[in-house]
């Protein structure tokens, strides 16, 4: 047995997360050993599709402008947890959060402005510049520099447990299983978001037609293992948060670019040609996330979004042009769409629409009358050829089933604390992010958890 | 940047490789990560699609970084496959290919490094044969080679003829990439950009991902700044013998401590170790993020910059040594004129154009901010 299967410290796991608990661990004195279950091109996790975090600061920091304080940042998440949060932990998220900024830049991390069209964020996140395989590329760097010993195409394949220790770790690398003994362990590896069988024993067989944003890799084998070894779970088994996006994208991994951002300027018709929810509710940030959900619940899993030409300019690019045609008949056979019913309904809804002013970026009170369901801003009739469409469909970007911890990032069993397991990132974040999404908060919850995790690993070693 | 009611539809004459960079650069607009990284990113966020001479001046406004390419979850071998850096050096090169004349002299020079060896051989050889038919000139120094009346004769023409070629090729580009008439203010912030090499700091100014892949390098833009200046100071250095030579009829040799020596032997330097730094670079780097197809011309260039700053200095160092005398000034004389006939043709065809996308870009940071 080589020394890297021995080391103080094993992460299972490559992204945010695992390698804030490496460099962590290591700069702690440990000898660390990364399993990273992706190919190095691949590597990271669903962190090479991340793109900032959510960062608590008293006045402007780096890139960040203006003022976002522990009250604020707490509002903001029980808004969206309706909340589902362990408040203590949550606490300390957004309190280690303002010395994260400072951290990632030690270990390499350049920030840039907030993107074009994405303004609102200005003030409450820090966007990595190059995004998240940038970060990643910065991690990793000083991890090489370090001594930590990084094995790719290495997933977990069996963990022995004896009582409240983890015993023994096997990995499969280059063909052969591999035992391992660490110290300690952290599991960093993520949710099951890529494993359709799992999400389908949640969604039923709808969820075999549900997209994933990020890496395939995120099967959630560890935290299966971790789960029927009876350590205490956390957060909702069938849930999992999905936006709509792009029909036309990859399976797997198509990330930030596959979004569609037309929604409260179109009518969003299903399969059958008809409309099925108000695209007007609010500003699209704001909505973002619960389209997927709807998308899920329609035929086939699959709706489509229709705008004319006076709205082609008004959102953010598109990874594929749109269908395009000069006539909404020719539209609905480019779209497949039952070409009768989905002129009745586009017919209804533009005479249910009333003159008014329109403003893109607020909403405007410009309603339907009169039509269910309603469209409660930015309603214009289509009308101005050409008239452009796209297939949405779910896609999922993390699961909220994972590992209960406590505030040094330990996972219990039982009730009682593992003596030498801990766990960060996503597959704890349930105890957090009980539902719903907080941009940027998932990035922080790794940061702010994998040091800890980190730490308190090395010195149990 | 125009106003369209309708995407751009791939024009007739849309090569493959702007076929290729539309489809990336669309990827690209809707992901955004690297905006922070150059000009060229900021660029492509002002457009909502892209026609071929909005990707004509993209290509041009890249300079090769390659923090995008290292940074990008979509790079290979995921399905989306991109390759930025690749696809716009692609572009670029059919660029300097499609606005120079004779466009056959340019894809050859610009695909072929054997072709610029073989040019500067011949133009060896020429000259070679003119000093024997003319027999000894029986002037100082390299004048004992060729007279300076046959200087002037071959390289005049040969500097000239090559200069206006290239100006007419890029009021090609100016024309096509829709550029305006420029103001002095524009002029002096292109100037600013282009002579600090601001888009090769990385964003941050710690550099570009070159040789060292993932990890940021400043040796790319501190190579090409010794080769820039380096060159300029060598020129300088010519310009200042011309004036001596006729207004104050002062020939060559020069000594040590003359204005043309003060600019030729430090310029001479530079140019030799940056020309070799940047052959050594290429090497280094990854081949993936490359236009393959001009990987050697653009080799080939950079060796003959070397060879012109190697050949000189030698020149000057062993000027009493009669025996290579002949031989050094004929190498010497023979890599200026490869490099001057060949002006329009080489990779030092991105010079103007770079200069020319830089400024375009001024022009529409100047309209996007009004």
């Amino acid at each position: 047995m080589d020394d890297w299967q021995r080391p103080d410290v094993l992460v299972i796991g490559g992204g945010n997360a695992a390698l804030a608990a490496a460099l962590t661990a290591r700069e702690a004195g440990a000898s660390v050993t990364v399993l990273e279950a992706a190919p190095r091109p691949f590597r990271g996790g669903n962190t090479r599709h991340t793109r900032n975090f959510r960062c608590m600061h008293d006045g402007p920091l780096g890139q960040l402008t203006g003022r976002y304080d522990e009250e604020e940042y707490l509002a903001d998440l029980m808004a969206v947890t309706g909340g589902r949060t362990d408040r203590a932990l949550a606490l300390l998220a957004i309190r280690e959060s303002a010395a994260t900024y400072g951290w990632m830049e030690r270990h390499g991390v350049r920030f840039q402005p907030s993107l074009s069209g994405t303004l609102s964020l200005s003030r409450t996140n820090a966007f990595f510049l190059g995004g998240g395989k940038a970060l990643l590329n910065a991690y990793y760097a000083s991890a090489e520099d370090a001594g930590i010993v990084v094995r790719y195409e290495a997933p977990v394949t069996a963990m022995a447990l004896d009582g409240r220790r983890v015993a023994e770790v096997t990995a499969r690398i280059g063909g052969a299983e591999l035992r391992l003994l660490p110290r300690s362990v952290v599991a960093a590896c993520g949710g099951f978001q890529a494993d359709l069988d799992w999400l389908a024993e949640a969604w039923g067989p709808a969820a075999r037609n549900f997209l994933v944003r990020g890496t395939p890799y995120n099967r959630g084998t560890v935290l299966r293992m971790l789960l029927d070894a009876g350590l205490d779970p956390v957060g909702d088994p069938t849930q999992c948060h999905a936006v709509a996006i792009d029909g036309r994208a990859p399976r797997y991994d198509g990330g930030i670019a596959t979004r569609v951002d037309c929604v409260p300027f179109s009518i969003v018709v299903n399969r059958d040609g008809a409309r099925f929810y108000d695209e007007g509710e609010d500003v699209w940030p704001k909505r973002y996330a619960i389209w997927g959900r709807l998308v899920a619940a329609q035929p086939d899993q699959v709706a489509y979004a229709v705008i004319d030409a006076k709205s082609r300019d008004l959102f953010m690019p598109t990874v594929f042009p749109p269908v395009e045609a000069d006539s909404l008949a020719a539209l609905a056979d480019r779209l497949g769409l039952p070409r009768a019913r989905f002129l009745a309904t586009v017919e209804a809804f533009n005479a249910a629409c009333r003159d008014g002013p329109f403003h893109p970026t607020e909403p405007d009170g410009l309603a339907t009358e009169g039509l269910v369901p309603p469209k409660s801003n930015w309603a214009r009739p289509i009308d101005t050829p050409p008239f452009l469409g796209y297939a949405l469909r779910p896609g999922v970007t993390f699961t909220y089933l994972g590992l209960s911890v406590d505030a040094g990032a330990r996972t219990r069993r039982g009730g009682a604390p593992m003596q030498n397991l801990w766990a960060a990132g996503e597959i704890m974040a349930g105890s957090i992010l009980g539902q719903g999404y907080l941009a940027g908060f998932g990035m922080t919850i790794g940061a702010v958890f994998g040091r800890i995790a980190g730490r308190e690993a090395a010195r149990h070693a | 940047m125009h106003d369209r009611n309708s995407p751009p539809q791939a024009a007739p004459e849309d090569s493959v490789a702007i076929e290729e960079a539309r489809r990336q650069l669309r990827i690209c607009n809707a992901c955004r990560y690297c905006e922070g990284y150059c000009a060229a990113f900021r660029a492509i966020t002002r457009r909502r699609d892209f026609d071929g001479r909005d990707i004509l001046q993209l290509a041009n406004l890249c300079h090769d970084c390659r923090g995008c390419y290292y940074s990008c979850q979509y790079a290979p071998p995921h399905e989306f496959a991109l390759n930025l850096p690749r696809a716009l050096a692609e572009v670029r090169r059919e660029s300097w290919e499609r606005f120079a004349f004779p466009q056959r002299a340019a894809r050859l020079l610009q695909r072929h490094g054997v072709a610029l060896l073989a040019l500067a051989l011949a133009g060896g050889l020429a000259l070679a044969l003119l000093a024997s038919a003319l027999g000894p000139a029986g002037g100082p120094a390299f004048y004992a080679v060729l007279s300076h009346g046959w200087m002037v004769a071959i390289f005049l023409p040969a500097f000239l003829v090559p200069l206006g070629l290239t100006l007419a090729g890029l009021r090609g580009y100016w024309r096509a990439v829709g550029g305006e008439r420029v103001r002095p203010r524009q002029l002096r912030a292109a100037l600013h950009e282009a002579l600090r090499l601001s888009n090769l700091g990385g964003g941050h100014g710690e550099g570009c991902n070159f040789e060292r892949g993932e990890r940021f390098s400043l040796a790319r833009r501190r190579a090409h700044h010794l080769v820039l200046w380096g060159f300029v100071l060598c020129f300088a250095s010519t310009a200042s013998a011309t004036v001596m030579h006729y207004l104050f009829a002062m020939p060559a040799p020069y000594p040590p401590l003359s204005v043309p020596k003060l600019f030729g032997v430090p310029g001479g330097v530079m140019l030799l170790v940056g020309a070799l730094w940047m052959a050594a670079l290429r090497l280094w780097a990854e081949r993936a993020p490359a236009d393959g197809r001009a990987f050697w011309a653009g080799m080939a260039f950079v060796l003959l910059l070397a060879a012109i700053a190697a050949s000189g200095l030698l020149l000057w160092l062993l000027r009493d040594t009669a025996g290579l005398l002949h031989l050094l000034t004929l190498v010497h004389l023979a890599t200026v004129l490869a490099f001057f006939l060949s002006l329009p043709f080489t990779r030092m065809a991105h010079a103007p154009f770079r200069f020319a996308a830089l400024l375009r870009d001024m022009q529409e940071r100047e309209t996007a901010g009004r």
